[in-house]
């Protein structure tokens, strides 16, 4: 049986510890759950979005900026994290940057059965590429997001932030 | 056909304090060029990427010319980043693309419509402002200054010698003369980034 989440993880937490955190550049391509937070993030001028049309190219472009001093965040889907793959190998392993990707979860049902294959094989997915990862699902957890950018900056290596929160981006 | 060692050596005269990528080039750059820690000689992380990577770099540094020297295999792979691209409007880039119309690293095999493809045109469409094309080196040495003065994000196709490589991947003779991570730090270091 699916366990519905009592609490969520609002749009301006998350905006907050990107800026917590440096944030110079969202390189992004939209999810099916980041509607509110893209239009707090639009209306930020400290935030600089670079939206791409496919997934791995954030990782390029994340290298770029982070070779250049700046800070980016990678803000995609699980979908599309899987689709980066030698990207992820190339462009954010390969030149060791230390970025944060953060990942929306979808499918991601807590102790219930997904229907939604791209849940299935996330966290496979992730740990095959040897990526520490923590789960967000509400304003409580949201800490976890600093301690992911510590991390990457620590280790030189991109950490995932998985957002199992669903509707994120939808919640006001 | 032009050949890119020609090439390299005409863009040199012109490159001023520009940060180079040099992509495809790099196994001739690393004997042109006279600024190596501005020089940013990855070879090749993952295909497709270099136009992505060198936007970042633009964008994180826009008081520098960026110089990416891409090849026609990598653009078709990820070619929705010229779209990125042209939105984002990077006046300091300049995105120079050796087209040899194959694959050189695998054996020489074409890529998909070799002969066919008008990557300017294709650029123009994705919103890229300036786009040219060149397949002799005096059409480029002559053009090459006023391309440079240009804001970008220009975008050149240049038709080059195929320079086809037969060996097996394990046992071609390397031209990086630092480490990835090496170049990245003398970059780093040169335009001032710590941490």
């Amino acid at each position: 049986m699916t366990q519905a989440q009592e609490a969520h993880l609002s749009p301006e937490t998350v905006m907050g510890e990107m800026k917590k955190n440096g944030v110079t550049h969202v390189v992004w391509l939209p999810d099916s759950e980041t509607n509110w937070l893209y239009l707090l993030m639009k209306a930020d001028p400290s935030l600089h979005l670079v939206a791409v049309s496919r997934e791995g190219h954030a990782f390029a472009t994340a290298a770029g900026l982070s070779v250049g001093g700046k800070t980016p965040i990678i803000l995609i889907q699980n979908t599309g994290l899987m689709e980066s793959g030698d990207s992820l190998r190339g462009w954010g392993l390969g030149l060791n940057i230390p970025v944060v990707l953060m990942v929306g979860y979808r499918g991601w049902t807590r102790h219930g059965v997904t229907q939604d294959t791209a849940a299935t094989y996330t966290e496979r997915f992730i740990n095959a590429f040897g990526i520490n990862y923590y789960l967000v699902e509400n304003d409580e957890d949201a800490a976890r997001i600093s301690v992911a950018f510590e991390e990457a900056k620590k280790t030189k290596r991109p950490v995932a932030v998985l957002v199992g929160d669903e509707y994120h981006g939808f919640n006001r | 056909m032009i050949q890119t060692a020609e090439l390299l050596k005409v863009f040199q005269q012109y490159r001023g304090d520009a940060i180079v990528i040099p992509g495809r080039g790099g196994r001739h750059w690393v004997n042109v060029s006279t600024s190596p820690t501005l020089d940013a000689p990855l070879g090749d992380p993952a295909m497709g990427g270099h136009a992505s990577f060198g936007l970042g770099l633009a964008l994180a540094q826009p008081n520098k010319k960026v110089v990416l020297f891409d090849s026609e295999g990598d653009v078709l792979m990820g070619m929705g980043a010229l779209a990125t691209i042209a939105e984002q409007a990077p006046g300091n880039f300049y995105h120079f693309m050796l087209d040899n119309e194959c694959y050189a690293t695998t054996g020489g095999q074409p890529v998909p419509n070799a002969k066919n493809i008008a990557y300017d045109v294709i650029a123009r469409g994705a919103g890229y402002p300036h786009t040219f094309a060149f397949d002799t080196l005096q059409g480029f040495s002559n053009n090459i200054k006023a391309i440079l003065d240009l804001p970008g994000p220009v975008f050149v196709a240049l038709k080059v010698d195929p320079e086809i490589e037969n060996e097996p991947i394990g046992r071609r003779a390397r031209w990086q003369t630092r480490t990835r991570d090496q170049a990245v730090k003398d970059l780093q270091r040169e335009l001032g980034i710590t941490g």
